[in-house]
């Protein structure tokens, strides 16, 4: 036997696209083709793989994180691994008291009180009466809604409702904690508890699989990813390579484009290339593009992101000029763009964005959200994204006006 | 939620032969959690509380009362104590049993949250239902129990058949709850079907009136496997006689095939909920 906690052998998990019959007045006439057709296939016309191939392994107190695109598997293996689907192929295998969290607050029954739905999702959890009694004080204090207690859950706010949701989960215990992304609800505060309950999860040895698109939280949680695209296990190993293999899959689709860029250069006020920049300096951002398909009336834009792809800034050239782009095929263009950067203490990604006249949302002429990384120098004088050069003036009111006022600047 | 070995474990069809104790005691739990929470729901929402359960029983007797006046009127046999009661113990099981299949039929679908995103065995979501009208039942049949002590109906000995004969019921509502509720989860239109069954089931059914009224007919009336139960039920309690002892057995051979087949067909089709729900 080995001693993995997690194992998930050669899994294949297959999805139908289209409708099914689900009357059964449809099932007379599919069932009389289906005796009348003899061809047998692997895959329908209307079936793909969600899952080909999938294989890994989760050690006992291990983290492991699934990153990918939307759509590329991620959930399916969550389902496969709760039990909540069934493989097609392959073989899977959980060890020890596990317990998965698709969705906040599954099995509330907004009719019930707050109180009562501890009790009810508690129980559908795994958790005893007992258990429940016991942690109930716990669970909310946690979910910070003691004066709500008694409130049908129908008049929650969707933030109390996942708050609740995760103040119940996370006193379930289990040896195994498979989490779908559910830290992107609720506000700030409640997202780093429930991170920091996570993490505590992890430290008192339970083992965890985590789906996110938070990559921040991927990095700090996990020692391991796996990257899946189109259900297709692509990289499995250390989360900083895992990270970087995920970030290239938008490289390659710039291929496609209707625009190439020739080339980009970021620049100090003085014109001298470089990627590190003082808090508050001027940058130049030169783009040099061509034309692979005609181009009428295209807008450029400007996009800042954090490393962990919160949008901190963005702009386009159809905010500032009435120029647009018009471009035959083979033409070359240059942009360039100056911002003062005003933002600090962190590694930021430049992205560029090419738009058709009329946009198109998820149609692009061209995009690339992680372009080239722009390093920040930190400001003495403040934390935080924002470059803000802040001052201040302190002034005891004890001391006679003139005299020893103190200044900080 | 899963606990212990994961059931998606294996290559082969999800079975559970024999469930851990603790294992068993959790989903326990949890039947009688859901069943609660649907009791629950159902009072918090109408303003007659507890009135509910009673409403369907004297409905349907209010209805055999009448089919019984016209009977007696037609005839010209005048209506007696012991008749009315008779109705009166058939109906109460009688909408225990409705209550039961219809709101078993639609369990899967109503919990579509559950299904697709937390495991445990999904029977318990069909047998929840059964229980949760199990408890209107035994409101209804406490009230019923009143009644026919003020009308005088003595005890016997006979009355020691009640709990098999319920059990027997329960059994066959368990049995039919599983595969409707999973029969609706792949074609949608099962619950219209289950609707009109229900609706006219009652004249299929010796509710109003006793199989043997019927002459050599009445044979039809009690291949209903849930005739037998009603008729043993009046045999008992108002006639104060020994049930028909064959027909039992036929019931009871319906009842416990059917609830293992039953059992069987859904356990298979279980792992392809999720998906198809």
């Amino acid at each position: 036997m080995s001693n993995h906690a997690i194992e998930f052998n050669g899994v294949w998990k297959k999805f139908s696209r289209g409708e099914k019959f689900d009357s059964l007045r449809d099932l007379i006439p599919s069932a009389a083709k289906l005796l009348f057709s003899r061809k047998q296939r692997d895959l329908d016309d209307k079936e793909f793989w969600a899952l080909r191939d999938v294989s890994f392994r989760v050690g006992h107190g291990d983290a492991l994180g699934i990153i990918g695109p939307n759509g590329s598997g991620k959930s399916t293996a969550l389902k496969l691994l709760s039990g909540i689907l069934k493989a097609n192929k392959g073989n899977l295998r959980v060890k020890g008291r596990s317990s998965t969290l698709i969705e906040l607050g599954a099995g509330f029954h907004p009719d019930l009180t707050g109180r009562e739905n501890i009790y009810l999702n508690g129980t559908i959890l795994g958790m005893k009466r007992t258990e429940i009694d016991q942690k109930f004080d716990e669970i909310v204090e946690f979910s910070e809604l003691k004066d709500f207690l008694d409130t049908p859950v129908k008049r929650y706010s969707s933030g109390m409702h996942a708050r609740l949701g995760f103040a119940v989960a996370a006193h379930v215990n289990p040896e195994v904690l498979i989490i779908d992304e559910v830290l992107s609800v609720g506000d700030y505060h409640f997202q780093e508890k429930c991170f920091g309950k996570m993490q505590e999860f992890v430290r008192k040895g339970a083992t965890l699989v985590f789906v996110s698109h938070n990559l921040a939280a991927i990095s700090t949680l996990c020692k391991n990813v796996l990257v899946l695209r189109c259900g297709v296990p692509v990289f499995q190993g250390q989360v900083s390579l895992g990270i970087q293999k995920y970030h290239s899959f938008y490289e390659e689709e710039t291929k496609s484009f209707a625009i190439e860029l020739l080339d980009v250069r970021l620049l100090s006020e003085h014109r001298e290339e470089r990627d590190v920049f003082e808090p508050g300096a001027r940058a130049y951002f030169e783009i040099h593009l061509k034309a692979v398909k005609q181009i009428r009336g295209a807008h450029v834009g400007l996009q800042i992101h954090t490393a962990d792809g919160q949008l901190v800034f963005v702009t386009a050239t159809s905010q500032l000029t009435n120029t647009k782009l018009n471009l035959a095929v083979g033409e070359t263009a240059r942009i360039s763009f100056s911002l003062d950067m005003n933002i600090h203490g962190n590694v930021f990604l430049l992205g560029l964005v090419v738009t058709p006249e009329i946009e198109i949302p998820g149609e692009w002429l061209y995009y690339n959200p992680r372009l080239k990384r722009i390093i920040m120098t930190d400001s003495r004088k403040s934390q935080g994204f924002l470059h803000m050069n802040p001052a201040v003036d302190v002034r005891l009111d004890s001391e006679t006006q003139g005299v020893g006022s103190v200044k900080f600047g | 939620m899963s606990t212990g070995l994961n059931p998606a474990a294996a290559g082969g069809p999800i079975s559970r032969g024999f469930l851990p104790n603790e294992e068993f005691a959790q989903y326990k739990a949890l039947l009688f959690m859901l069943a609660w929470r649907d009791i629950r729901v159902r009072y918090k929402q109408s303003i007659m509380g507890f009135a509910w359960a009673i409403l369907m029983p004297v409905l349907i007797i209010g209805s055999g009362l009448i089919v019984m006046i016209a009977f007696s009127t037609i005839s010209g046999r005048p209506l007696n104590k012991l008749d009315v009661l008779s109705v009166a113990v058939k109906s109460v099981p009688w909408a225990f049993f409705v209550g039961a299949i219809r709101f078993a039929t639609n369990s899967l679908i109503m919990n579509k949250e559950l299904v697709t995103k937390i495991y445990f065995p999904r029977e318990i979501l069909p047998l929840a239902s059964v229980l949760a009208n199990l408890f209107d039942f035994l409101v209804a049949g406490a009230v019923l129990a009143v009644v026919l002590l003020v009308a005088r109906v003595g005890a016997s000995v006979y009355l020691l058949w009640v709990p098999f004969l319920l059990l027997l019921l329960i059994l066959l509502s368990a049995g039919l709850a599983i595969l409707l509720a999973c029969a609706n989860l792949f074609f949608r239109d099962v619950k219209y079907l289950v609707e009109v069954a229900l609706t006219y089931g009652i004249f299929f059914t010796p509710v109003f009136y006793s199989a043997s009224t019927l002459g050599r007919l009445g044979i039809l009336l009690s291949l209903n496997p849930v005739g037998p139960i009603l008729e043993g039920l009046r045999d008992v309690i108002i006639l104060q006689r020994s049930p028909n002892l064959p027909w039992l057995a036929y019931s009871a051979s319906w009842a416990l095939v059917g609830f293992l087949a039953s059992w069987k067909i859904f356990q298979r089709a279980e792992s392809s909920f999720a998906e198809s729900v």
